[in-house]
């Protein structure tokens, strides 16, 4: 038995290595180890063994069984090694070989601008009101201090709608209405930016469109003075253009608000050294601000003696085009989507 | 309004030295300088020349050479392009080395291998106007080789231009930004009073004054200029009116434009002889009163908006205001002048102007409000200025009045100008700002009654007075501090799902739009869309006079410019306004806020997915597609109005083919629409939690042969009743058609997937289910595939 033995070790190697896939290995496994085996053939005759010829043939089978399974674990590694690198080089992709794309869509610039704006100033903890872009005559200018025969009126070029009496219903020329409205609706204290849609007849040219877009703020509270709008246009002009951009306020005119202001912010290309842009002056007029006009409190039933306010507003497009460097406005209205798809985030 | 630095000085002694700073102040007190000019400057170098030869360049056409004698009598050659040339002509001649206003360096350089000395220069070119048609010619009897400064009597000076806001009438003068400039300054300010010799005459016996209407008219201040002689005006006073942007025409004109620019006070002078009686009468005008003005115009004046000056005649021989008659204007032969100086009615010179669509330097001074007890200074400072030419006034004036608005003093509180403007200043000091600036403060207690000078007819309330202090003091110097909101900042809940809405829509790669919102007449009928929109009354063009019932027409525009761009498949959304007739018993257009979807390229599906995305982000309750009712516009049999409980609150499909062609464009287009307001009316955003069974689901497949008239949602919502709790989901996987089927049905394979949330489901349990959903289709006459 013990060269039955010696002669199934010796023959293994060369059967183990013949394998030449993992399911062949089974079989080759099967054939010696397994319950039908050579190996397992022959330890079925131990039992007519005495006990010594038992112990030394019993001992030279544990040691073929331990050295075959050796080489069949060995083999089974290097197939399944081979095997795997075979699937995986199949399964190679050039990942740069790609036809189609998906993209995410862009939010419209104004859009982006404007969302930037409303969250800092409800970080500053205001509101954001809203209203119709189609007003009254009263809503968008006499409420505003600024009635029919006002030479301010001319400040405004007004779209009229062919509603009722003649120049009674109109396209909103700024968001002011808006502060009337919110006025009109909720008792103060106010503190409300009110972004929107607004018209003018103005032909479209790289800086005009007769569709922009405003953002106007309004504070009404007992003690507010000038002094708190400047503090509050500072402290938004920090935190949207940067710590290092200032603001300042230069007199001005404005029906609905007294004293009235420019705002102006320092030049966010070149930072108030001057450049192009701002024309050698260091600074960007942004827009327009002001303590309410007393006519106006009047006019929507407030006490000036006891609320104060202010106001003031700005355009938007204008930042939008800015923050990406665009020099005409009518790019964003054009609805080009090798335009649209520039501007992601 | 432009100021010369020469002429402010003529009120207050301005530096000199630095002009950039001057505007500086001029821009902090309000009155912002958009552009400061040096007259004068750049001109070093430049001088006299004579032509003494003019030759033909050898290689250019368009240049010739000029030989210059700059004084020594040696030629000088110059290339010079201009064609007005003779010999014996005098011209300026910029040197080699001059540095041009415009900053260009004048170097000795060869044109076309001919050598140039210099160049000889157009006015233009010396910032001497705009003529630049060819070289300044000059007086032939200058001294060769004078300055041309010096040559041409330029005194250096600065000229600021400036804004002046409405509520500064006061800065519609030079004397009146000398004012506020002084008082920024702290420099002393006057007026000098004219100094004139008046002859005696009759005034009151050879002119009268009679204001018929004096609500039109607060004061006519009349008086008599004799010995007129018409001729060109000084120099001097040629040059100032040119720099500040009005053309020179004769002695008396330019005075009139002078004293009207110095000191804010428009004025007007008549021919005395065209005058019967030396008679005016100041009233409204009568509708149809014809007037032909001095531009030769003849105008038609309306009632209630006009004001005239007539005559004894009752002839109008002026507009109030405006302008002049031609029939009493000052011509060559003129030597007796009345001279008019009035106050108008501010609000009557508005309407009149605009109306009228004449603007003028008066009407535009008239309009804010003028100077009322200016007048008699006025006119004699005009006088003052034609008496060189040998003009002498006639002592006595005739002043009608009218009524004046009224100057009573304010109550300005100290209190209420520090809580105002958030200061801490003093009573003194209030004073100190607002006196230099012509306000007369008296003591009234802590605070002041102060009267507002005449010529700031704008200020009239204690606000207006605390904003001329906020201006003197200086807006920079108030420091800023942050209120303490007293509320929470916030989006609204719409606000909110505005933002997710767009989220979804830029996640599903569709890109925001926003196109105009006005149409052109034929838009809406080009989309598919009902008339009856909203008009404007003075739209700029045709194209944009309705306002949009729909996105459509504006979203079709977008995909059809972007196909003719070679961008195909376009996805936009629009989130905007639309505007319908008024409501019953409303003012305002139905003005709704709607979200809009297009995709070029895709079919509906694509829009119901993205409406479903849409559905499932938001939490809306369930939504029915009713195709039996077809949106207008939209693709007859693949488009439906979208219901939730039974509101419409939307419409989904494709665009009619039809709409498509009308737009040139090629690709089947989906389109998605939905009332935003409509929409969030449902309950939504809520979105509870659904514990997750530990239990292992399983999934039963169940084909359905079905009609072609049950909608695919129809016979899911039986399934989806008739299991009931234990299915967490139902998927249509496969839809086909085939022969064996026949016309007019189609098999839909829905995949359930069954959960229990407490036990493993049995084989009863997925029996039952079987049976229940088979009893459900078959009132369909949905029969299940064997």
């Amino acid at each position: 038995m013990i060269d039955d033995i010696e002669r199934i070790r010796a023959a293994a190697p060369a059967a183990v290595e013949a394998a030449s896939s993992v399911d062949e290995l089974r079989a080759v496994e099967a054939d010696l180890l397994g319950r039908r085996g050579s190996l397992t053939e022959l330890k079925k005759g131990l039992g007519a063994l005495d006990p010594d010829a038992r112990r030394e043939v019993g001992a030279a089978l544990n040691l073929a069984r331990g050295s075959i399974e050796e080489l069949v674990e060995a083999r089974r590694a290097a197939l399944e090694g081979a095997e795997r690198a075979a699937v995986i080089a199949a399964e190679r992709l050039d990942l740069t070989e790609r036809t189609g794309h998906r993209t995410r869509g862009a939010l419209h610039l104004v859009t982006q601008t404007w969302d930037r704006l409303v969250d800092v100033f409800i970080g500053m903890g205001f509101t954001v009101a809203e209203g119709p872009e189609v007003e009254t005559d009263w809503y968008n200018f006499e409420a505003l201090n600024i009635p029919a025969a006002h030479p301010a009126r001319g400040m405004w070029d007004t779209l009229y709608v062919d509603l009722g009496d003649p120049e009674t219903v109109l396209l909103r020329t700024h968001t002011s209405p808006v502060q009337i409205r919110v006025m009109t609706e909720t008792p103060p204290p106010i503190y409300a930016v009110m972004p929107g849609r607004v018209y003018r007849r103005d032909t479209a040219d790289a800086t005009h469109m007769p569709v922009f877009h405003q953002i106007e703020g309004l504070v009404i509270d007992r003690d507010i003075s000038f002094a708190d709008m400047a503090g509050t246009l500072e402290a938004f002009t920090s935190a949207y253009f940067g710590g290092s951009i200032h603001s300042r306020l230069r007199p001005s005119y404005f029906p609905f608000t007294e004293p009235s202001a420019e705002y102006d912010i320092n030049c966010v290309f070149c930072e108030g050294s001057g450049c192009r842009t701002c024309s050698q002056t260091g600074w960007l007029e942004l827009g327009g601000c002001g303590m309410v006009h007393p006519n106006v409190l009047r006019n929507v039933g407030l006490d000036g003696e006891e609320w104060t306010g202010f106001a003031f507003g700005f355009g938007l497009d204008r930042l939008a085009l800015m923050r990406h460097g665009v020099d005409d406005i009518r790019e964003m209205y054009s609805g080009d989507v090798r335009f649209l798809e520039q501007f992601p985030s | 309004m432009k100021v010369l630095l020469s002429w402010l000085r003529e009120f207050a002694p301005f530096p000199v030295d630095d002009p950039a700073a001057l505007g500086d102040v001029m821009s902090d007190l309000g009155m912002a300088v958009e552009s400061i000019e040096r007259i004068g400057e750049g001109l070093d170098g430049i001088i006299v020349a004579r032509v003494l030869e003019l030759r033909r360049h050898p290689d250019a056409d368009k240049i010739q050479l000029v030989d210059v004698d700059t004084g020594d009598g040696a030629p000088l050659q110059i290339c010079c392009g201009a064609t007005n040339l003779s010999v014996g002509d005098t011209v300026p001649l910029a040197t080699l080395g001059t540095v041009m206003p415009d900053g260009m360096e004048i170097a000795r350089r060869r044109m076309r291998g001919e050598w140039s000395n210099g160049m000889l220069c157009s006015g233009r070119e010396l910032g001497l106007g705009e003529d630049h048609s060819g070289i300044l010619l000059l007086d032939t009897a200058v001294p060769l080789g004078t300055p041309i400064v010096e040559a041409l009597g330029i005194t250096p000076d600065v000229l600021f231009d400036l804004e002046i806001n409405p509520n500064r009438p006061d800065a519609m003068s030079v004397a009146g930004v000398a004012r506020d400039l002084a008082a920024r300054l702290g420099l002393p300010f006057a007026i000098p009073d004219p100094t004139i010799e008046e002859i005696p005459g009759d005034v009151a016996g050879r002119i009268s004054v009679d204001i018929i209407d004096p609500d039109l008219c607060g004061r006519f201040h009349a008086r008599i200029i004799e010995g007129i002689t018409i001729g060109p005006s000084p120099r001097h006073i040629a040059d100032r009116l040119t720099a500040l942007g009005m053309r020179p025409i004769n002695n008396v004109v330019d005075a009139s434009n002078y004293v009207m620019l110095e000191l804010g006070a428009p004025n007007h002078t008549y021919d005395l002889a065209t005058l019967p009686d030396g008679a005016l009468r100041v009233r409204w005008a009568r509708d149809g009163e014809p007037i032909t003005t001095l531009d030769g115009v003849e105008r038609r004046l309306t009632a209630g908006r006009d004001g005239v000056i007539a005559d004894a005649t009752d002839t109008a021989v002026g507009i109030a205001g405006v302008m002049g008659g031609a029939a009493t204007e000052i011509s060559s032969s003129t030597t007796t002048v009345l001279l008019e100086c009035a106050w108008w009615q501010p609000m009557a010179i508005a309407r009149s102007s605009k109306f009228m669509g004449l603007r003028s330097e008066a009407s535009a001074r008239f309009e804010r409000g003028t100077d009322p007890e200016i007048l008699d200074l006025a006119a004699r400072r005009l006088a003052e200025l034609l008496a060189p030419s040998g003009a002498r006034l006639v002592a006595g004036a005739v002043t009608a009045e009218g009524s004046l608005p009224e100057r009573a003093p304010v109550l300005v509180r100290t209190s209420r100008v520090n809580r105002l403007l958030g200061t801490d200043l003093d009573a003194g000091t209030i004073a100190g700002l607002l006196r230099p600036i012509g306000f007369v403060c008296d003591p009234a207690g802590e605070d002041w009654s102060v009267t507002v000078p005449p010529f700031r007819p704008d200020t009239t309330t204690e606000t207006d007075i605390i904003e001329e202090i906020a201006r003197h003091h200086g807006y920079s110097r108030i420091v800023g501090r942050v209120p303490t909101s007293t509320q929470t900042g916030a989006l609204t809940p719409l606000q909110r799902d505005r933002r997710v809405l767009r989220q979804v829509l830029v996640g599903l790669g569709v890109h925001e739009a926003m196109p105009l919102p006005f149409l052109a007449p034929d838009d809406l009928a080009r989309a598919g869309l009902p008339a009856g929109a909203v008009t404007l009354t003075n739209p700029l063009a045709a194209e944009e006079s309705v306002l949009r019932t729909s996105l459509r027409p504006g979203l079709l525009r977008s995909v059809a410019y972007n196909e003719s761009h070679r961008t195909e498949g376009a996805s936009l959304f629009e989130l905007g306004r639309v505007f319908g007739p008024p409501l019953a018993g409303a003012e305002l257009p139905d003005e709704r806020e709607h979200l809009a979807v297009i995709l070029a390229g895709r079919d509906a599906t694509a829009a119901v997915e993205v409406l479903e995305v849409l559905h499932r982000t938001l939490g809306l309750p369930p939504f029915d597609l009713d195709q039996q009712q077809v949106p207008a516009g939209l693709h007859p049999g693949r488009s439906a109005v979208v219901r939730i409980a039974g509101d419409v609150v939307g419409e989904v499909g494709e665009v009619d083919p039809a709409v498509l062609d009308a737009h040139d464009i090629g690709e089947r287009t989906a389109w998605l629409q939905l009332d935003v307001a409509a929409l969030m009316a449902h309950p939504h955003g809520e979105h509870a939690y659904r514990a997750i069974s530990r239990y292992p689901s399983s999934d039963l497949d169940l084909a359905f042969e079905t009609p072609d008239t049950i909608a695919a949602a129809t016979l899911a919502d039986a399934l989806r009743r008739a299991v009931g709790g234990l299915l967490v989901d139902l998927a249509l996987f496969d839809v086909f058609r085939s022969a064996s089927l026949g016309e007019g049905s189609r098999s839909l394979a829905f995949r359930l997937r069954l959960q229990a949330p407490d036990r493993t489901l049995t084989d009863e349990d997925l029996a039952g289910v079987r049976a229940a959903a088979i009893a459900a289709a078959a009132p369909l006459g949905a029969t299940l595939r064997g």
